[in-house]
């Protein structure tokens, strides 16, 4: 990979194959906690440093482990696991070296093992065959596209509060609705991605 | 522990506590793979199976676990589980495989299992967690097929990948997208939400 491709691999994990709005992963996160944009931004700060840690990992794992040994059919186990002990090693390392911060993400960090943004980086990795360097900035611009899927949507939800809707779409139908509208605006991203290498059946390009 | 009759399994899971419709679990993979009902049968079979399976065995296993480190067990458990069903998918289902793609390996953080391990396997019996398992992935199911059903139909005009409005049809591309995805599934958990609150209303 050139360094050009590289740029561009990280700009559209950002835009055009943004992880909640073109891809799907992180919706369950997305939906719980981006009701004001500060803990949005929390949640985005945790989630981004977890998931560079856990791509680094998790390549270190697959290709010093895992494939020597031809285990690589148990990826997804050993990548749960690493991600699994990366949130608790960062919960206490976090609560003894930086107490302000943990207080400031101390609930999110449990949220991270779950979310699937962090397992799918890790295994889309693997499957794109990305290299160290290529994987952690996967990880990295990957998880900022998140932040920023999870900023922008919580500026929309905050004047979704004053919205009147029917009653059968209070709550979380309504901001399904309003990701969808974003999620529109995000297709127009999609003419400039690398092509051919999201799961959808369509190229806009 | 309470006896529970079958009906109550199947009211709970597939009906009043549906746990994408009404607890609004698992969203993303209904997002992603609702795109066509091939998909989404493929992909409730695999959760269902996956469910079954976890709820079993961390229901045998509940006197065993301790308190402080449930959730990674549980969660090595259901990957556990996730990767046999990926390796059988893979060896059988090649097609299958290709179209769900990452989505197999995700189920392990699909937050129903983890829920339904949480709140329901580890406080009951194997064979009531076994079938709690069963109708909370026929739940999952079928919310995933009546969400890909109207994305299908309307989206491409086919239903299982059979041509039914013929040729002539244009199809409605913004279905098939991203953005059709969260729209139709609002739609569905709305229309859901409406027809509930009626049906209670008029008792």
């Amino acid at each position: 990979m050139t360094v050009a491709e590289l740029l561009l691999m990280c700009f559209s994990a950002i835009l055009a194959e943004n992880f909640i709005f073109v891809k799907f992963m992180g919706v369950c996160p997305f939906l719980g906690v981006s009701g004001r944009i500060d803990t949005a931004l929390s949640m985005g700060a945790a989630v981004t440093f977890v998931m560079t840690v856990a791509s680094a990992a998790s390549w270190a794992v697959y290709s010093f482990v895992l494939v020597p040994y031809g285990l690589e059919y148990l990826e997804t186990i050993a990548f749960i696991i690493i991600i699994a002990s990366l949130v608790q090693l960062i919960e206490m390392f976090m609560k003894k070296a930086f107490p302000p911060l943990y207080k400031a993400l101390g609930i999110y960090l449990p949220l991270i093992t779950t979310n699937c943004a962090v397992l799918g980086v890790a295994l889309l990795n693997v499957q794109n065959g990305y290299n160290l360097i290529e994987s952690v900035m996967y990880g990295f611009f990957a998880a900022l596209g998140f932040t920023f899927a999870l900023f922008v949507f919580a500026g929309v939800r905050q004047r979704l509060d004053l919205a009147t809707p029917p009653k059968a779409f209070e709550g979380v139908p309504l901001s399904l609705v309003a990701a969808g509208l974003i999620a529109m605006a995000f297709t127009g991203f999609q003419g400039i991605s690398l092509g051919g290498s999201g799961f959808f059946p369509f190229t806009l390009s | 522990m309470k006896r529970r009759g079958i009906t109550w399994f199947i009211k709970e899971g597939v009906l009043s506590n549906n746990p994408v419709l009404v607890q609004l679990l698992g969203l993303c993979s209904v997002l992603a793979v609702s795109t066509s009902l091939t998909n989404a049968v493929g992909m409730g079979v695999s959760a269902t199976v996956v469910l079954i399976c976890s709820n079993l065995l961390i229901s045998l296993l509940r006197k065993f676990i301790p308190e402080q480190v449930r959730i990674a067990a549980y969660i090595v458990v259901i990957s556990g589980f996730v990767t046999a069903v990926q390796l059988l998918i893979k060896a059988y289902l090649p097609a299958i495989d290709k179209s769900l793609g990452i989505f197999i390996p995700l189920i392990v953080v699909n937050c129903i299992v983890l829920a339904r391990a949480e709140a329901f396997a580890s406080k009951n019996g194997p064979l009531a967690s076994a079938l709690d398992g069963l109708f909370m992935g026929l739940g999952y199911t079928a919310a995933l097929m009546a969400v890909a059903l109207i994305r299908e139909l309307f989206g491409s005009g086919s239903l299982f990948g059979i041509s039914v409005f013929g040729e002539g049809y244009p199809g409605i591309l913004m279905l098939t997208m991203p953005a059709g995805a969260f729209l139709c599934l609002a739609s569905v958990v709305a229309a859901v939400r409406h027809f509930t609150s009626k049906r209670r209303g008029d008792k």
